[in-house]
């Protein structure tokens, strides 16, 4: 079967809202029901957080949520047990995002073929490196029909983005200014330059733009410059306190998607 | 060379550089940088002089004749204590403040445990008038409260780190997290042989004064400059790493590293990471970590919160795996009895940390004519609390 991330860039060509959740957050089991929430609310694409006792690439409401989910008991073997039969009821694409060490225990082998199993379409794992993943890991995301997203940075230097655009599949994930998530460096802040030399490059993958996407305007503002963006700690910080998710998701996403 | 880091940033199987690609731009310049800067005549200049004016090196390396009669045997003690500050952790951050400069930085970041690095760290930046922020666990800015206002003085901005155990492995989490949202200006000096390549490697040449100045003092001395072996404690590794580094080729010498047993390492409250841990990526490096079976860290404990950190340096990993050195453990009990002991016998005062390297003379078979070198990490003044809330003076 095709990957749905790519069905997703061939039939979808602008504005594709992309959110991220931790798993286990704000209660252990509700990892279901966020998605089939998000899916029926017109989410594009889910990014599946794995949390990790050590986030060193997020800031404060993502910290917060993966301690919480931890201490719910949430791990990857449950993960998987949740994700099951999510393609009885889910049909847009899901990508697994977290740091690579639960995986490396887990098993790297293992782990692909669960989520080729239950119907992964993508990892984003973002202290694997480029090189370590072409050394000893790429066949075995391949093998298993998983897109493993990269990462580029203001930062990135022309010649690594052309780099990484080569070996990526599925998309690249446009990292919208030097920060970790969520800590709120706002569209003024956000790097035109940068966005545009990327459209410039042409590069072969679609490229989403994350990371200070929170609401309406920083959404519509990113869409300009790349095909989507993505939600993350605001869309967590929105469901925290929240027992009732069912109905404040609607909201939060109306309030994007919304005209 | 068969101890030394690979052109892939590998010791062995441990090493790399597994970091987000927010880092990438940072330490791909440090890694194509750091050697040419650190072997040029300027820097090499620069860095000794300041060693030897400012630091106050060579640092002696001390007959400890009442210690030798006691366990009959020698015993020579590579006084590290010595240093300006107080530790062997100034010679890194000498080396690079340097570096950092070099590279056109101009703010330094750092993370601290007991704040021995973090004084390190800003007392270069008061020397060379650079903008300093130490990050400190909370937990460890109310412990080390002697060190933070040492800190402040010296013109650092100290951030208490409020997320997991508020100890060293938050304050590296968040010193990372910096670097990530601050990559033009900022240099990260990281205070142990661990992080991605090149810091290990590079903290690793910094510290390898320990062992220049040891094979001399030796040969002086002892009419060899081999040891029968060297003890070190090992948090990070990075005392360890430059007092066993003129000696890794140098097969007939001993090399011995001691971690924090805590409360024992069959308990849950140690910090034994190469004796209770396994294999797994944590601060951008792979390495042995304490970790539970989902690949979660685990918090560490130890009464020295210099060596309270659930990772080791990848080139310890490395030593130990091929068995080159051997690692013990030292539980809290035994390093106070060792801290008393030295401090009776020679008049030597040791930081916690250090002290768990003498406990080792309790426990290994030692033959009257050995010449055994003791690296004495640090003083104790940072933990008089301890000491004397222990021992009821
Ligand atoms: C005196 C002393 N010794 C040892 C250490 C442990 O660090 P490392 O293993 O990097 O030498 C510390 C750390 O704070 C220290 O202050």
């Amino acid at each position: 079967m095709k990957n749905r991330i790519n069905q997703l860039f061939e039939t979808k060509k602008e504005n594709i809202l992309s959110v991220y959740f931790t798993a286990g957050f704000p209660k252990l089991n509700d990892t279901v029901e966020i998605i089939q929430q998000l899916e029926k609310n017109g989410v594009d694409l889910i990014e599946i957080g794995i949390p990790f006792s050590d986030p060193t690439a997020d800031g404060p409401i993502i910290q917060k949520s993966s301690e919480a989910a931890l201490k719910n008991g949430m791990s990857l073997n449950l993960l998987f047990e949740q994700l099951k039969t999510i393609r009885e009821s889910v049909n847009i694409p899901l990508v697994l995002m977290g740091y690579f060490n639960p995986v490396l225990q887990f098993g790297v082998e293992k782990f692909c073929k669960k989520c080729a199993e239950i119907g992964i379409d993508g990892t984003i794992l973002p202290d694997l490196p480029l090189n370590e993943f072409e050394q000893e890991y790429e066949h075995i995301f391949r093998k298993n029909n998983l897109h493993n997203i990269l990462l580029i940075t203001p930062q990135t230097s022309e010649k690594r983005i052309k780099q990484i655009d080569k070996a990526s599949s599925g998309f690249i994930y446009m990292v919208s200014s030097a920060s970790t998530t969520g800590t709120g460096k706002k569209v003024e802040d956000f790097q035109q330059d940068y966005f545009e030399k990327i459209q410039q490059m042409n590069l072969k993958n679609p490229c989403i733009i994350g990371f200070g996407i929170s609401d309406k305007a920083t959404f519509n503002n990113a869409c300009k410059y790349a095909r989507g963006a993505i939600i993350g700690s605001a869309f967590v910080k929105s469901i925290s306190n929240n027992d009732l998710f069912v109905e404040s998701i609607p909201v939060f996403i109306q309030n994007i998607l919304g005209k | 060379m068969k101890y030394q880091v690979n052109d892939k940033g590998y010791y062995g199987e441990f090493g790399g550089a597994w970091i987000p690609e927010m880092m990438y731009t940072n330490i791909d310049e440090l890694k194509r940088r750091y050697l040419e800067i650190i072997e040029s005549a300027e820097f090499k200049n620069e860095f000794d002089l300041l060693l030897k004016d400012y630091v106050g090196r060579p640092s002696p390396l001390y007959f400890a004749k009442r210690l030798s009669e006691h366990y009959g045997t020698k015993i020579y003690l590579k006084r590290e204590d010595l240093n300006h500050t107080g530790s062997h952790k100034l010679n890194n951050t000498i080396g690079q403040i340097l570096l950092a400069q070099k590279l056109g930085k101009t703010r330094i970041i750092a993370e601290t445990g007991a704040g021995q690095h973090g004084v390190a760290t800003a007392t270069v930046c008061a020397l060379k008038g650079i903008q300093c922020v130490v990050y400190m666990g909370a937990l460890d800015v109310s412990r080390q409260a002697p060190n933070v206002k040492k800190m402040k003085m010296l013109g650092a901005e100290v951030i208490p780190v409020h997320s997991g155990n508020k100890t060293l492995k938050d304050a590296t989490n968040e010193a990372m997290r910096d670097w990530i949202s601050n990559p033009v200006d900022t240099h990260y000096i990281i205070g142990s042989v661990v992080g991605p390549h090149p810091y290990p490697d590079m903290v690793a040449r910094f510290q390898s004064v320990i062992s220049a100045e040891m094979k001399l003092q030796l040969l002086e001395q002892t009419n060899s400059e081999f040891p029968t072996r060297i003890i070190a404690c090992v948090g990070g590794g990075s005392n360890a790493a430059g007092a066993f580094y003129h000696f890794l080729d140098d097969e007939q010498v001993e090399l011995i590293g001691v971690e924090a047993a805590g409360k024992g390492i069959e308990t849950e409250e140690t910090a034994a990471t190469l004796l209770v841990g396994s294999p797994g990526v944590l601060h951008a490096s792979k390495t042995m970590l304490m970790q539970n079976k989902d690949g979660q860290i685990t918090e560490p404990y130890s009464i020295s919160a210099g060596l309270d950190y659930p990772g080791i340096g990848p080139l310890h990993a490395h030593l130990h795996k091929t068995g080159r050195a051997k690692f013990l453990a030292a539980t809290d009990e035994e390093v106070l009895q060792a801290a008393l002991l030295i401090t009776q016998k020679e008049g030597i005062i040791p930081a916690l940390e250090s002290a768990h390297a003498l406990v080792t003379l309790e426990k290994i078979k030692m033959q009257p004519e050995d010449v055994n070198v003791i690296n004495l990490s640090g003083s104790g003044n940072k933990d008089m609390e301890t000491y004397l809330n222990y021992f009821g003076y």
